[in-house]
């Protein structure tokens, strides 16, 4: 049976990560490769690497980075962050990525999700949605959710599986940081209207927010968290061995 | 040495870097030469079957690949390609190296199942294999596909279950082939690797 995954995000800048990291044991927590061998260890399906890089000097660290990482780890890598054209995606798969999430550059430029769909397989092309509610209506964010686009955001999944996306990040600007459980609601509505693998993002506090995102919401696959995991809030291991326990499919060996 | 065929079809980056994290010898390459001084073979691949075989056939490669001794191991695409016809996009003839048909899934499970099959999936073993020497069965491995063999009964060594029977292995002769990915399937995937170096 196909396992539900669990998935930590690291927030890159150059060759560090950002945002607090704050593990004991580990002497480099800033360190990406560190840190991706850490969660690999520790029973993690997937990383998603996520570039908030401001330079290009820093992009080529980062690219760097990404190739180390990939010559150590041999899980999925999911890459996201400043990626607008399809030579973004050859940038960033050459240096080791499996799959590469667009957002912003998406909805700046719709085609990209077709084309780059075309060249590498939907597989390959994840659309990652910062969604928050306005007037009621589910509306899709940009830039890092600080811009309002004024699109439907169940409208924009569609049209984004339509387009080629492969899979789908969902990432609630209403619940993200709260840590009070993923958006039930909206990703259910989202995941009635598409059929292609959905990752739950936004409002992981502790482990029976898992439980309940993946005993409430079916059709969801994968749940991503980063703060939770980075401060040890919770181990991955501890969370999948819950999860079993609960007849939700995890892979534990 | 193990000769990792490039043929245009997909990305070897991860490939690569699993075989030299396992201190695998290998070389990268579509001469006939290194092939035929290479102990063992890997037929990557990904995209579409119709492509990837007239790619193969450009190489001059496949009247070796047909008659050769030495352990072949297809993976993802590169195992399809060793059977005898796909159905991915129109009729295509294989390799017919194994016999069988690659089909596509969403013909044998019912319309809720998402397609492709992504994701970590576990392993029920159907016969005893070299391949899986340091693995357990119910390990996880890591697929993306949205074909899958069938009618290759004698060949089946695993398969994972979603909504119907995924042929994840098979062996006939010489040849092996993983429709998962060995190099991203985490422990499981670099100790089927290193099982195949060690054939």
């Amino acid at each position: 049976m196909l396992a539900k995954r669990i998935i930590p995000c690291l927030d890159v800048r150059g060759n560090k990560v950002v945002k607090g990291v704050n593990f004991e044991g580990i002497k480099d927590v800033n360190d990406p490769v560190t840190l991706a061998e850490f969660y690999n260890e520790a029973g993690a399906d997937e990383l998603v690497f996520y570039d908030i890089t401001a330079s290009f000097e820093e992009r080529e660290l980062f690219t760097d980075i990404l190739k180390k990482v990939a010559q150590k780890i041999f899980i999925p890598l999911t890459v996201g962050g400043g990626i607008n054209t399809l030579d973004d995606f050859d940038r960033v798969l050459k240096a080791g990525a499996d799959k590469v999430s667009v957002n912003s550059g998406a909805i700046r430029n719709p085609d990209l999700i077709d084309k780059a769909a075309k060249k590498y397989g939907n597989q390959c092309v994840v659309l990652s949605m910062d969604v928050k509610r306005v007037d009621g209506k589910f509306t899709v964010f940009s830039k890092g959710g600080r811009e309002n686009t004024g699109i439907d955001a169940i409208s924009w999944a569609i049209e984004g599986e339509k387009r080629g996306a492969g899979e789908l990040v969902l990432n609630s600007i209403d619940t993200d940081g709260i840590k009070q459980g993923f958006d039930l609601e909206m990703l259910d509505a989202i995941c009635n209207v598409t059929n292609i693998p959905v990752i739950a993002s936004g409002g992981a506090g502790c482990a029976d927010d898992f439980v309940k995102l993946f005993k409430t919401i079916k059709n969801v696959d994968a749940g991503l968290a980063a703060s939770i995991f980075h401060f040890k809030q919770l181990e991955i291991m501890d969370l999948k061995r819950l999860l079993s326990e609960n007849g939700i499919p995890v892979r534990i060996k | 040495m193990i000769a990792v065929i490039d043929y245009g079809v997909g990305n070897l980056f991860s490939l690569c870097a699993s075989l030299s994290y396992l201190n695998i010898d290998s070389v990268v390459t579509n001469d006939i030469s290194v092939l035929e001084k290479a102990d063992k073979i890997i037929l990557p691949g990904v995209g579409a079957f119709g492509d990837a075989y007239m790619m193969l056939e450009k190489t001059g490669l496949i009247p070796f690949l047909k008659t050769t001794k030495k352990p072949v191991l297809g993976i993802c695409l590169g195992m399809q390609l060793l059977f005898d016809k796909s159905y991915e996009y129109g009729e295509h003839n294989g390799l017919g190296i194994i016999k069988g048909i690659i089909y596509p899934i969403k013909e044998d499970v019912c319309k809720d199942l998402k397609i492709p099959h992504m994701g970590w999936n576990s392993l029920t073993f159907k016969k005893e294999s070299k391949l899986f020497k340091y693995v357990t069965e119910g390990s996880y491995v890591y697929y993306v596909h949205s074909f899958y063999a069938k009618d290759c009964s004698e060949s089946i060594i695993a398969t994972s279950d979603y909504g119907t029977e995924i042929t994840g292995a098979v062996e006939c002769n010489n040849y092996y082939g993983t429709q998962f990915h060995p190099e991203k399937s985490g422990k499981t995937g670099l100790s089927i690797l290193k099982a195949f170096s060690e054939l």
